[in-house]
């Protein structure tokens, strides 16, 4: 597996939580902070956190983006890993905020913040090289892939590399992995008609692999996903990887 | 421009959204041509070379446009071929009439042209008592039926073999009802061949044209390009000013691309290099060979660094094919001529963000546009930067309809987004208040749009910062 040489090797990392996982999914949350303690590093949350920015960012509110996404840079100061547990927050913050911030005196403080953004999965995978032990009972299991994990920050890879760790769990792959649920942000409310369409199909395609669960990197997609199974009243649980894997290996 | 009907693109939408049929033809098509492309671009690595070859092929050619657009009027001129420039379509258009009106050609044969059809040349002739015969078997489909394309380089993608029986059926006079596709083929075949005979003029696109040599270059599968550009005495080619190419040797890897992206193959059955009329003691070809040069707003796009990418565009069509919006609603839903991806760049940018700027909010950001496009257009970052110029924030837009839709709610919610953000107070009282109203945050606005297919987002009692600072985890 290529590895990414961490700018600091130290023990200390930051942990930002993004905000769709500290209002609907600190369960996740924690379990990816505790994972990664488990390794032992030393997790910093800090609290003045809030929001990576890309929500106005994608939605042509630039300005707004931008004075909330310099918030993050000066709250994450200290020169440590920066840890994200969505590809699509460590995608805007990695690749969008050195366009964000070009040709504003806070571009050379951008790059050097958008250096230290690792996703999640990634840093565990690469960097910790972590070992997990399954505890669990014999699970099928299906990945949702987000479209900026798979994309942006490529690394769809780490993540099942994850998984395969844990031997009772099988993992059945959908048809159509490559393609977008249906969420991408304020698209979901923009466009209700075609959303709705791509999240139908992408329920359809989760429930013709058979598995109890569907696991994702990205609580966007799987605010999405579960919401329309939940709607449609399809029996499947979904769950951030985070949590799926603190429970097989504290199970 | 501007004389189509009102664009209602909800509407569209709905009405596609509804068409089974519509769906499972384009799904079964889009599958096809995605496997296709993945077959004849087999090392992804070989792949990457070539995308970046051709992004700086067409690079070069668009940094250098004026220059090789006199280049390439000089050597076709020298070719005896007659260049005429067009500012917008209404002049093509004209160009198109005069030529007809000299050679007193009641119709016009065309191979298949997504310029023509911006020209909105077929209505155009019509309204002069002229007709266009669209050659091109997908054209010749949605022409009998009175369709525009829904799709780039497959026209008829929307229509299953059934649909195109039943409409040669009934356009087509003494025509017996079959399904079988070689039947169907012969039957188009039989009519076209006495159109190429009869006609005084052809029409055909543009691939690439080539400054160095003076040479126009069209690939097609049927013949009928060929048909059109050397069966009538006059044949004029009508191409986006974009479309100009240094040198010959800029060909091959372009002509790579464009096969392999639009159709999945190495190379196309026929590839046409056009370098002038019939020359004395030659027995064939026309006796008159026309170019004519469509600006329509391209120069605008060229005068911003970032939408100039915009025109590397070779219209190969691949990036509706891998599109998971396009897939659901097909191309007529888009109510322009250009569809998908590459439509929602190129349409507000041609017709103004008040006409055609909700295009760009048709779009979830997946990525997988950009992540296909033989020539590397950034399409979701020109998809954001239409997104800003229709709010306008700092008065910069450069597209006509700049700040169409700036509007005081929606500034004082991102405004208000903005403060909770920035401010960790504001942040938590936020969560908090959300986390106690739970179920009780009523369904208006945004969250009724989402809750019509899913269930509310549920909002965590306690959140992550509370967790964190509860459970032990460090702060600052």
């Amino acid at each position: 597996m290529e590895k990414r040489v961490s700018p600091d090797q130290s023990d200390q990392i930051y942990f930002f939580g993004t905000c769709l996982m500290d209002a609907a999914y600190p369960d996740a949350g924690m379990a990816a902070i505790r994972l990664l303690e488990a390794q032992g590093v030393e997790v910093t949350f800090p609290q003045d956190q809030s929001c990576c920015g890309q929500p106005a960012y994608n939605s042509g509110f630039i300005r707004e983006a931008r004075a909330v996404a310099r918030k993050q840079i000066r709250v994450f100061a200290k020169p440590y890993p920066i840890i994200v547990p969505s590809g699509s927050c460590a995608g805007m913050m990695k690749h969008h905020y050195p366009d964000l911030f070009a040709g504003t005196p806070d571009e050379a403080d951008a790059h050097r913040f958008s250096e230290r953004v690792y996703e999640w999965s990634e840093y565990l995978a690469t960097v910790l090289e972590v070992k997990l032990e399954d505890r669990g009972d014999p699970l099928t299991i299906t990945w949702h892939s987000s479209c900026h994990a798979l994309r942006e920050m490529d690394v769809i890879r780490y993540s099942k590399a994850l998984i395969r760790q844990l031997k009772n769990v099988t993992l059945v792959e959908l048809e159509r992995e490559t393609e977008c649920c249906g969420f991408g942000g304020t698209f979901a409310v923009k466009q209700p008609a075609i959303s709705a369409a791509m999240v139908k199909d992408k329920v359809a395609d989760i429930t013709r692999t058979g598995a109890s669960t569907v696991v994702a990197g990205d609580c966007g997609c799987l605010m999405n996903i579960t919401g329309a199974m939940q709607h449609a009243g399809v029996a499947i649980a979904g769950k951030h990887l985070a949590e799926f894997l603190w429970e097989r290996t504290n199970g | 421009m501007g004389n189509h009907t009102r664009f209602d693109f909800e509407h569209n939408v709905t009405g596609a959204l509804a068409d089974d049929q519509l769906r499972k033809n384009l799904r079964k098509a889009m599958d096809i041509l995605v496997d296709k492309r993945r077959t004849v671009f087999p090392d992804s690595e070989y792949l990457e070379q070539l995308r970046s070859a051709g992004n700086a092929i067409k690079r070069r050619a668009l940094k250098q446009l004026p220059r090789l657009l006199e280049q390439l009027e000089v050597n076709c001129t020298k070719n005896g071929i007659q260049v005429h420039w067009a500012e917008d379509t209404a002049e093509a258009n004209r160009i198109v009439l005069d030529i007809m009106r000299r050679h007193e050609a009641p119709a016009i044969v065309k191979g298949k042209s997504m310029v023509s059809e911006e020209m909105h040349l077929n209505r155009f002739l019509d309204e002069q008592g002229l007709e266009a015969v669209e050659t091109d078997l997908g054209e010749f489909i949605i022409q009998l039926n009175h369709e525009t394309p829904s799709h780039i380089i497959v026209p008829a993608i929307h229509k299953n073999k059934d649909e195109v029986a039943a409409i040669f059926h009934d356009k087509i006079p003494d025509t017996p009802y079959t399904e079988d596709v070689e039947e169907l083929t012969a039957i188009a075949r039989r009519v076209l061949r006495k159109r190429f005979a009869a006609a005084k003029v052809g029409l055909s696109g543009v691939n690439f044209a080539i400054a160095e040599t003076g040479t126009l270059l069209l690939v097609e599968n049927e013949g009928n390009g060929r048909m059109c550009t050397t069966v009538p005495e006059v044949h004029v080619a009508v191409m986006g000013l974009e479309k100009v190419i240094e040198k010959l040797s800029d060909v091959p890897p372009l002509l790579r691309l464009l096969t392999g992206s639009a159709t999945g193959q190495v190379i196309t059955t026929y590839v046409n290099m056009i370098s002038s009329p019939r020359k004395s003691g030659e027995k064939d070809g026309p006796k008159e060979v026309h170019l004519v040069i469509l600006d329509n707003g391209r120069s605008r796009m060229l005068a911003d660094p970032e939408f100039r990418q915009t025109l590397l565009c070779i219209r190969c069509g691949t990036c509706l094919n891998h599109c998971p919006v396009y897939v659901r609603i097909g191309g007529h839903a888009y109510g322009h001529v250009y569809p998908g991806p590459i439509g929602k760049i190129l349409t507000p940018q041609m017709e103004g963000l008040e006409r055609a700027g909700v295009l760009a909010t048709a779009s979830s950001l997946c990525g997988a546009c950009g992540e296909v496009c033989p020539v590397r257009i950034p399409i979701p970052d020109l998809i954001r930067r239409l997104r800003n110029e229709s709010y306008d924030q700092d008065g910069s837009a450069v597209v006509e309809g700049g700040g169409y839709k700036k509007n005081l709610a929606e500034t004082l919610v991102w405004k208000g987004w903005e403060l909770a953000n920035r401010s960790p107070l504001l942040n938590g009282i936020g969560t908090r208040l959300a986390g106690k109203l739970g179920k009780r945050i009523p369904r208006v606005g945004p969250l009724k749009k989402w809750t019509r297919v899913r269930t509310s987002p549920k909002v965590a009692r306690c959140s992550l910062h509370e967790r964190a600072r509860n459970e032990g985890v460090n702060n600052e």
